[in-house]
């Protein structure tokens, strides 16, 4: 169990909803979540296709620990092939939709095709099917969130919907739930715009079994223990949330500031998850209201925020002056350091905007961090702005392109096409601070040289949660090593890929893996669903997704040519800090890796590690 | 000794947790929609406030009841349904003034908190300590020695932290 085999296949094209078996032979082998939906996704899509076609499909999929009383078990990801990348793309999401998914009976969905007109998929337990969106389209991710509720007059539906950043293309759209949780990254808003699926909204009472459900009230009573006990999980995290990264990532001299030129902030201090604790001179409040946790975590990371309402964003705008889902780590550097910007509030707000409009706050921040340097240049000028003066650090612009970005005007179009095809545009592809079309988070790889391979070989652009090195290289988990060495770092990589591929197909949260090891993963699936689960099996599995993808980006057209950085990071040294002087060391690391994965030369998975993983 | 669940809505993180140990408790399935405590997001404020039956002395729900279905447990004052006679006439979901006793259309009876017999689940699984089990006299208890300890501290009144 875990599992209530039950997977929803929605036709868009055709308008239908059918239930299907799901497969389990598969769930043996790929666990759930993103390893199971991206097997589906490989079998059933070409991955030559076109990401805005109506053959790509878009999976939103639960783990067998999502729905259960495991410590975060709420976690679900929207697997596609992503709009920004051209990869595959898998967005992990937290809040209270998946638990909702799963206490439905559903352990996935399937969309496929494009509507002929909007739709939203409404849930009620097993019943599913398909309504006009008619009165939701042109609607954000928050107004679409209050008509669902009104018109079902069910406030315990939980809704993941396309904001208008989703309908407009934007190319970083994501897919927002519980109005501030977000599979934020690498479009796959896009790809659910492109289906004109506008939302899905679901309400479930089934509930949620488990194989042996004591050993599995015993095992999950264990892990809550070492969460709470660790300094991390158990202070740190719910305390400034991930924001508590700022102050350290600076002062080691990898917090990558205006487009990657620099790799320390001045402003730092104002945004950072110190800050948010501190009373405004203004009005004597706090930025942070609260922390909030995501179904069944007893971390609770989450911020809850409230605006200045003197600020100059939201003055007799009192729609923003309620709490909302306020700035964790990644969204604080992008909206902030990447393009100089330390008003506090400013940077809240702008991510206010991306949450109601369901746009990356990551891409686009940097994206606008890109632009800016453009504009430093001369390249972008008043006249492609319509007047918009780009300087670095100057809040006003960064607002109103929040605002033009997540309704798809003026400027914002080009804001929302991404630092790749933005920069390519204005003959500058070397100034897009990304990998393969993704932006880079909120770490510079000269300061942090593992994260320079974890980059350039994430199978889904430029991303720190495919393997989070920084855990080992800044703050030593589970060992420290030194982050300005190369040396070692290929094999530190490819651990913390597969470990981290197994934790994405569980259900549970990247996070715990702070205080967690397999070994505390291990025993709580192995009572919640069948096989037999053991840490040496989770490694294996992961490393069986790791090459899957990485075959279907193969075959999509990537090569060995693609896992590198932009050349900033590699040429040019960081200016201070204790990184200064320091390059990404990545062509010492990427042929280790390969060899470490059993790839060829050329990043091809040899015929030998294919048949061992058993793809 | 009488105890009381004894809640502080500001600690809450709106985990789910004391939900998903209810229904497990009670149903032996992790289902929220089960659950005899229900956590409400007042999320424009911040809030997340548990609720559940503060099991009244005199007890709306049991006088209501006309096949006398909810009766005293007299080891943990707790107000419980016999669901051997529980008829789901619901007249004790309109009496309860405070909504704590729910209908059930999948069983035709009425559910709401037995205080798990003197051990409750929601208060085990809270990680937060918003729900603890205490002295039914001393609810207050935490609050009094937190003002207690500003006394002659402080010269202006305030939250105690
Ligand atoms: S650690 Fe944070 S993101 Fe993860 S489940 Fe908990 S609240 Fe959500
Ligand atoms: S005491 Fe037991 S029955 Fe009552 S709300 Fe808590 S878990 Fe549920
Ligand atoms: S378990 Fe505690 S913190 Fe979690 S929702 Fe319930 S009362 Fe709130």
């Amino acid at each position: 169990m875990g599992w209530h085999n039950k997977v929803l296949r929605v036709n868009l094209t055709a308008g239908t909803c059918t239930p299907e078996p799901l497969n389990a032979e598969w769930a043996q082998q790929y666990l759930g979540q993103r390893g199971l939906a991206t097997k589906y996704l490989v079998e059933e899509v070409d991955p030559k296709v076109d990401p805005l076609a109506p053959e790509n499909k878009i999976i939103f999929a639960t783990g067998p620990l999502t729905g259960t009383a495991a410590s975060t078990g709420g976690r679900y990801s929207v697997i596609t092939k992503g709009a920004l990348t051209g990869a595959i793309a898998c967005s992990n999401s937290g809040g209270y939709f998946g638990a909702e998914l799963k206490m439905a009976g559903w352990d996935m969905i399937i969309c496929e095709g494009r509507a002929a007109k909007p739709v939203y998929l409404f849930i009620e337990d097993g019943r599913a099917e398909l309504l006009p969106a008619d009165g939701l389209w042109g609607k954000s991710v928050w107004e679409v969130d209050e008509i669902i509720h009104r018109t079902h007059q069910d406030p315990l539906i939980r809704i993941s919907a396309i904001g208008r950043a989703g309908e407009e293309g934007v190319m970083y759209a994501g897919v927002v739930n519980d109005l501030h949780r977000a599979a934020g990254r690498s479009g796959v808003g896009t790809v659910m715009g492109s289906k004109n699926l506008k939302a899905i909204a679901v309400r479930g009472t089934a509930g949620v079994r488990v194989k042996d459900p004591a050993r599995f009230m015993q095992a999950a009573a264990a892990a809550k223990e070492v969460l709470a006990g660790n300094a991390v999980t158990g202070q740190g995290l719910p305390k400034y949330g991930t924001q508590v990264l700022m102050n350290v990532i600076n002062e080691v001299g990898a917090l990558p500031t205006r487009n990657h030129r620099d790799v320390q902030f001045e402003g730092a201090g104002h945004i950072s998850g110190e800050a948010m604790h501190e009373p405004r001179p203004s009005d004597g409040k706090p930025n942070l209201v609260t922390n909030q946790a995501c179904f069944g975590c007893t971390i609770a990371c989450g911020r809850i925020s409230r605006i200045d309402q003197k600020h100059y964003t939201v003055v007799n705008r009192p729609e923003y002056w309620s709490a909302s889902g306020g700035l964790e780590y990644e969204a604080a550097w992008a909206l902030g350091a990447a393009t100089g910007v330390d008003d506090l509030e400013a940077l809240t707000y702008a991510n206010f905007l991306c949450n109601e409009q369901g746009f990356d706050p990551i891409s686009f921040g940097a994206t606008v961090g890109a632009a800016m340097e453009l504009y430093d240049m001369g390249v972008i000028t008043d006249a492609e702005t319509g007047g918009l003066r780009l300087v670095f650090g100057s809040a006003e612009v960064l607002t109103t392109l929040a605002e033009l970005t997540g309704r798809g005007e003026g400027f914002g179009r080009e804001i929302g096409l991404g630092s790749k095809r933005l920069c390519e545009k204005y003959g500058h592809p070397e100034l897009s601070m990304s990998v393969n079309g993704q932006e880079f988070p909120a770490y510079d790889s000269r300061g942090i040289q593992g994260m320079g391979l974890t980059y350039a070989t994430s199978n889904r652009g430029a991303c720190h949660l495919r393997s989070y090195t920084v855990s080992s290289e800044i703050l030593g988990i589970p060992e420290k090593t030194d982050p300005l060495a190369s040396e070692g770092k290929a094999g530190l990589v490819k651990a913390f890929q597969d470990a981290t591929a197994a934790v994405d197909s569980s259900g549970l949260c990247l996070f715990t893996t702070f205080a967690w090891t397999l070994g505390d993963i291990a025993p709580q699936l192995d009572a919640a669903c069948e096989g037999e689960w053991s840490v040496d099996r989770l490694l294996e599995t992961g490393e069986r997704i790791w090459n899957m993808e990485r075959q279907f980006n193969l075959a999509a057209g990537f090569t060995a040519k693609d896992d590198t950085l932009p050349k900033r990071l590699l040429t040019e040294p960081a200016k201070t800090g204790p990184a200064k002087g320091k390059v990404n060391e990545l062509p010492k690391m990427l042929p280790e890796y390969y060899q470490l994965r059993g790839w060829d030369a050329e990043g091809v998975p040899t015929g030998e590690t294919l048949s061992r993983l058993g793809l | 000794m009488l105890r009381s669940l004894h809640i502080e809505p500001r600690k809450c993180t709106g985990c789910l947790q004391c939900e998903m140990a209810c229904s497990y408790e009670n149903e032996g399935v992790f289902n929220p929609a089960r659950s005899r405590i229900k956590v409400f997001n007042f999320h424009e404020e911040g809030r997340m406030v548990p609720y559940t039956c503060t099991q009244c002395a005199e007890a709306w729900c049991l006088h209501a009841c006309p096949v006398e279905a909810i009766v005293v447990n007299h080891a943990t004052g707790a107000k419980e349904v016999l669901d051997s006679r529980c008829v789901g006439c619901k007249v004790c979901t309109i009496a309860c003034p405070f909504g704590t006793v729910n209908y059930q259309q999948a069983t035709g009876k009425v559910i709401k908190c037995d205080l798990c017999g003197g051990d409750p689940a929601c208060a085990k699984a809270c990680p937060t300590q918003a729900i603890t089990y205490v002295d039914a006299d001393w609810t207050g208890y935490d609050r009094m020695r937190a003002w207690a300890s500003r006394t002659d501290a402080q010269p202006a009144a305030g939250t105690p932290a």
